[in-house]
């Protein structure tokens, strides 16, 4: 179980990030990724209700029929959905004003209700809560990370309106790099979300690559038990 | 969809990259001297600045990508980049804009799609646009004619109005800058005054399309005649993109000549002949096919006459070329010219 459990945490995280390896729910992600802030609200929520949906699907899977199984998912989500809006609108009012439409749009991101199809509906509670938990953070480090992105370059600061999430005390969080800055229009707008997220999935390309080079050499050279002769490099 | 090779035999024109962009060069060079008489030093240290900056950006990406350095730099493709974009770019620009949108096309526009040959999007346009969305503001300060200000600026001032904004005589880059032709057209338009009114009462207009504009057109169309004659780039683009926006223009002029400006207006005003002779004929990201050019052309005419009747921007050059660079894959497809010996109609 222990290893399983790093494995479903890898899966979510890395390997089969949603938005960077699968692709998935980039709606709200290019929409709402202008601020940390704006994005790490919207993470939080999707998490939240990933995280309900799988327990519940998990919970329901032997009950519903195949058939059915679908709408059933769907009425889920949106109960959870609602759920969190109703949350955000009583909790962090400003900015579920600013997220607007893309909340109730969660229903319709298409990471959640493959998780429920493909994953909750076959496993138990613990891993599907544990799944849900493991994919919505993934989603919401790449959101944070192009919203940090095209918040540095498009406005030259960093956490702006912290208070909305965090209440008044929380203003101290934004970071100002450059007094003055013009703005880089071009990051806020949605060529920059594509561009940002392009990027982004390059950057993990990348890092994939250099690991499993390095996974190569490192095979290659175990066996020999002198290092008598160093792999060749390309 | 699959591209296809026509089939052989395959001659070699004998020309190669170098001698190509090396033309292209040359043709620029007797529209820049012109542009520098009515507008001052600033595109000279622009063209500077943006092809160190295309030589930089290009040598970094050859590195990362591990490619020689030699060939690529040498073929001259960079530097004539950065010289169309800063020929794009306002005169007295800060020179971050030019660097940025220099380092932008070559790294973005051009290199992340796999380098020259490979760039679906012509990266000077590439780079202009990014600047015009990002910084409206520098890239609409434009200068008038010198000899509309009574103005003697010289190379120290320019320079340092581009590297420290620091404006002589006390000036303000508002004081200084002035609309384009295009750009006053359209704003007067807006406060519905009829053409004639506008024309005459502006001397910016000059005598059919801007003082200075003008002629620098004029000198864009001696060096894109020489291009045609010297084969480097073929006549459909430019006479399809011309005659179309030609068309187009005298039939609006002569429906409604207070709220069209003339053809002429049209042709020698903007960027329309830097277009059509030396933007839309990049040869990686337009048509190839002759029929297919005809079709870039004429698309590029008609969007350029849309958005600058009917839309938000002054002039629309770079989107009418970006937006038919994308179709221009497609019109290839559908274009490819009759196999010798193939019955016309079937395959």
């Amino acid at each position: 179980m222990a290893d399983n459990s790093k494995e479903i945490i890898n899966e979510g995280l890395w390997r089969n990030n949603t938005a960077l390896v699968q692709l998935l729910g980039l709606c709200p992600l290019l929409a709402v990724s202008g601020t940390v802030i704006n994005a790490l609200g919207l993470g939080i929520a999707t998490t939240l209700v990933l995280a309900g949906s799988n327990v519940t699907v998990s919970l329901v899977r032997n009950l519903v029929r195949p058939e059915l199984r679908i709408p059933t998912f769907v009425l889920i989500i949106a109960c959870f959905v609602t759920a969190v809006e109703l949350l955000m609108k009583a909790f962090v009012y400003y900015l579920y004003l600013i997220l607007g439409i893309f909340i109730p749009l969660i229903v319709t991101n298409c990471v959640i209700i493959a998780r429920a199809e493909s994953f909750a509906s076959k496993n138990n509670v613990g891993r599907s809560l544990l799944d849900g938990l493991s994919m919505g953070v993934g989603f919401t480090l790449v959101l944070v990370a192009l919203g940090a992105m095209r918040e540095v370059i498009g406005h030259g600061t960093l956490f702006a309106q912290a208070e909305l999430m965090f209440g008044e005390g929380a203003q101290w969080l934004t970071i100002t790099f450059i007094d003055g800055y013009h703005g880089f229009l071009l990051a806020i707008l949605p060529p920059g979300a594509f561009i940002g997220l392009g990027l982004l999935i390059a950057l993990k390309n990348v890092i994939d690559r250099r690991a499993n080079e390095r996974a190569v050499t490192a095979r290659q050279k175990s066996p020999a038990e002198p290092p008598a002769e160093p792999a060749a490099q390309p | 969809m699959t591209l296809q090779t026509p089939p052989s035999p395959h001659i070699h024109s004998g020309m190669r990259i170098s001698g190509m962009m090396l033309r292209v060069i040359a043709a620029l060079i007797p529209a820049i001297i012109c542009y520098t008489w009515f507008f001052g030093w600033g595109l000279i240290i622009n063209s500077v600045i943006a092809i160190l900056t295309a030589v930089a950006s290009e040598a970094l990406m050859l590195k990362l990508r591990k490619r020689p350095l030699k060939p690529f730099l040498g073929d001259g493709s960079a530097v004539l980049s950065g010289m169309l974009l800063a020929f794009c770019i306002p005169p007295l620009a800060p020179w971050w804009i030019t660097v940025l949108g220099v380092a932008f096309a070559l790294i973005i526009g051009k290199h992340l799609y796999g380098g020259l040959g490979y760039n679906p999007f012509n990266p000077a346009m590439v780079g202009y646009v990014m600047l015009l969305i990002s910084f409206p503001l520098e890239m609409t300060s434009w200068m008038p004619p010198l000899i509309l200000e009574q103005l003697e600026i010289g190379f120290i001032d320019t320079l340092g109005m581009i590297f420290f904004s620091h404006f002589p005589y006390g000036l303000s880059i508002d004081a200084l800058s002035s609309a384009t032709p295009l750009d006053a057209m359209k704003t007067d338009l807006g406060l519905s005054n009829t053409v004639s009114e506008i024309i005459e009462s502006n001397a910016l207009f000059g005598d059919f399309a801007g003082t200075g504009w003008e002629w620098v057109g004029n000198w864009l169309l001696l060096g894109g005649m020489y291009l045609i004659y010297k084969r480097v780039i073929s006549w459909q683009i430019p006479l399809a993109l011309i005659s179309t926006l030609f068309v187009i223009s005298a039939f609006f002029f002569l429906m409604d000549p207070d709220t069209y400006p003339s053809p002429l207006f049209h042709i020698f005003g903007g960027a329309t002949i830097l277009a059509a002779f030396f933007i839309a004929t990049d040869p990686v990201s337009a048509s190839t096919t002759p029929k297919g050019r005809i079709v870039y052309g004429i698309g590029i005419g008609i969007i350029i006459y849309v958005i600058r009747a009917w839309g938000s921007y002054p002039d629309a050059v770079a989107f009418a070329v970006l937006l038919m660079n994308m179709a221009a894959p497609t019109i290839d497809y559908y274009t490819q010219p009759r196999v010798y010996g193939h019955v016309r109609g079937k395959d």
